[in-house]
């Protein structure tokens, strides 16, 4: 990592700053404190009216419920994924690799729109969970499904370089040293996984908590049962209730900052685990 | 023992037994056939269940989708544009210099990633609708900026606006200044420096950045739902046009639409394959150091 050049040896960092700061302001921030705003403009018993009633608290409680177990799932496939693309050679290795990023490419509405068609009891998949009395579309399954899906590539993408970094000579240590190798896997290898796994995590944890594109076409929305809270939003922005609808946002909203400086954090650590 | 040469480490104990490599290998296939490869083909089976000339049709004879990937071509390249210019700017003072506040500005660059599209577009409906003075003067201006195409290009430079700064950071920071520095001394203007230095430098990362970004623009959906107003032909982007057309319970025509945005996804993909060498090349292949004149 380079220190820093003098400001006075290269041209640029008062333009390039200030520009950088306008444009995050406009774009960004002051649209945000907009919305803080005009939340704040409704004092602390009418902001609890608008953003903690029972509908809200179980749209909260199903974002945060569904986007978990979504997040879990992914764990537990990403990690299967990424030690298969690492440590072992086999035909369409390339192709699966660059296939786990279709989630990121693919638009949101498409995956909604695609996924609600398989998993209805006629669809594709949908058909084999029928006979099972699992009803996955228009269903919190559904939902979950969806956000699997668009979750997919963090864990794989964070877990991936940290598995092929892994120097195969902790491993010969272990084995030397007479560890099994079920223990070499859990004493040596999981340790080394646990925080960039955390990272994915988290990233596919913050992408389920907003995600809306994909959920509206696979939920029923119904109230106290599928609706979503990003979908809360857009049902008092509809009714013109500004200020309920940006009370509900600034709940989301302090769910990401959270979200977000727990990233940052494990982003470093498990930086300095890897370097 | 046999008579080859030793080879240079011993043979690396990744030999899991076979039992488990087939099986992590079968589960993987798994995986990535129900969550991705049968979706993927499932958009294009049914976009052309009812054959290939009712799939055209689908596609060019609607005026409504017609203007929506009229839209989507006109609202995502501003989006990006207006980004590229930002995160340039964002990554070289954040990779060039040092200064009081970077990391919390490197935070803030991430953070519309972690911002719920939905929010991102009710933010601004708060600053430009009409319950405001601020929508009412545009207004009356004449200027519509809330359920207009303004809006659609501000919501999505809002959610893509992280891609091309991240990109870009790691990779100036990795080609190092050196060059830059010696343009300078030779008298360099700051135009010179960065058009013949730096830009030949990044272009690869820099594309990349475009492209990611250029993906997301064209796919946004929460977002864009929130600021377009949905006026059937006039602020339906590609996106919100298939899910009115599942509304209305046209599927043919909603996958027929549907399966030109997966095409579009898969270009993205071939082009980010081709381009990832590329792009690693430049993030390590640092010149070597020189000294830095104070």
């Amino acid at each position: 990592m380079s220190a820093g050049v003098s400001r006075r040896a290269l041209p640029g960092f008062g333009i390039g700053l200030g520009y950088a700061i306008a444009y995050l302001a406009l774009l960004v921030l002051i649209p945000l404190a907009a919305c803080l705003v005009k939340a704040a403009s409704l004092g602390p018993d009418e902001f609890l009216a608008a953003a903690w009633t029972p509908r809200a608290r179980s749209a909260y409680a199903l974002t945060f419920g569904v986007s978990l177990v979504a997040a879990l799932v992914n764990v537990v496939l990403g990690c299967v994924v990424a030690w298969s693309l690492v440590r072992y050679e086999f035909p369409g290795k390339r192709v699966i690799d660059a296939l786990v990023d279709v989630p990121l490419a693919l638009p949101t509405a498409v995956a909604g729109l695609v996924y609600a068609s398989l998993y209805v009891k006629t669809g594709w998949l949908g058909q084999f969970l029928e006979p099972l009395g699992i009803q996955a579309a228009y269903s919190r399954l559904g939902i979950v499904l969806v956000l699997v899906f668009t979750g997919f590539p963090f864990v794989v993408r964070t877990v991936q370089p940290v598995l092929a970094d892994l120097d195969a000579e902790f491993e010969e240590a272990a084995a030397v040293l007479g560890a099994s190798r079920w223990q070499t896997f859990r004493r040596v290898i999981v340790p080394t996984l646990v925080p960039a796994a955390l990272t994915g995590f988290a990233l596919a944890l913050a992408r389920g908590l907003g995600e809306y594109g994909s959920v509206v076409f696979i939920s029923s929305n119904k109230i106290f049962e599928t609706e979503i809270a990003p979908m809360l939003v857009l049902v008092r922005l509809e009714e013109y209730a500004y200020a309920e609808a940006a009370a509900v946002a600034t709940v989301l909203l302090g769910f990401s900052f959270v979200l977000l400086a727990a990233i940052n954090y494990l982003e470093r650590r498990s930086k300095r685990h890897v370097g | 023992m046999s008579a080859e040469p030793v080879p240079a480490r011993p043979p690396r104990p990744h030999r899991d037994p076979w039992y488990v490599r087939w099986l992590l290998v079968g589960l993987t296939f798994g995986i990535v056939g129900v969550l991705i490869v049968v979706p993927l083909v499932s958009v294009f089976a049914q976009a052309t269940a009812k054959g290939l000339g009712t799939y055209w049709s689908n596609l060019v004879s609607n005026p409504d989708t017609r203007h929506a990937v009229f839209l989507t071509l006109m609202v995502a390249p501003v989006a990006v544009a207006l980004n590229v210019v930002g995160g340039i700017a964002a990554a070289w003072a954040i990779a060039r210099f040092r200064f009081p506040g970077r990391s919390v500005l490197i935070t803030l660059i991430d953070l519309p990633f972690s911002v719920s599209p939905v929010v991102a577009g009710l933010v601004f409906v708060l600053i430009f609708g009409l319950q405001t003075p601020l929508g009412v003067w545009l207004r009356d201006n004449g200027y519509q900026v809330i359920f207009a195409p303004p809006a659609l290009v501000l919501a999505t430079a809002f959610v893509t606006f992280p891609f091309v700064a991240r990109e870009l950071i790691p990779v100036l920071e990795a080609v190092g200044p050196e060059e830059e520095l010696a343009a300078r001394s030779l008298g360099a203007s700051g135009w010179q420096l960065f058009w013949r230095i730096t830009v030949p430098n990044i272009k690869w990362g820099l594309l990349y950045g475009v492209i990611l970004c250029n993906a997301r623009a064209m796919g946004e959906f929460g977002a864009v739902y929130v600021v377009s107003g949905r006026i059937e032909g006039e602020t339906d982007t590609m996106p919100l046009r298939v899910q009115k057309l599942w509304e209305g319970s046209d599927n043919p025509a909603a996958f027929a639409l549907a399966s030109v945005l997966t095409l579009l996804a898969l270009v993205t993909l071939v082009l980010k394959v081709l381009i990832e060498p590329k792009v690693r090349a430049e993030q390590t292949a640092p010149n070597p150091p020189a000294q830095v004149p104070e």
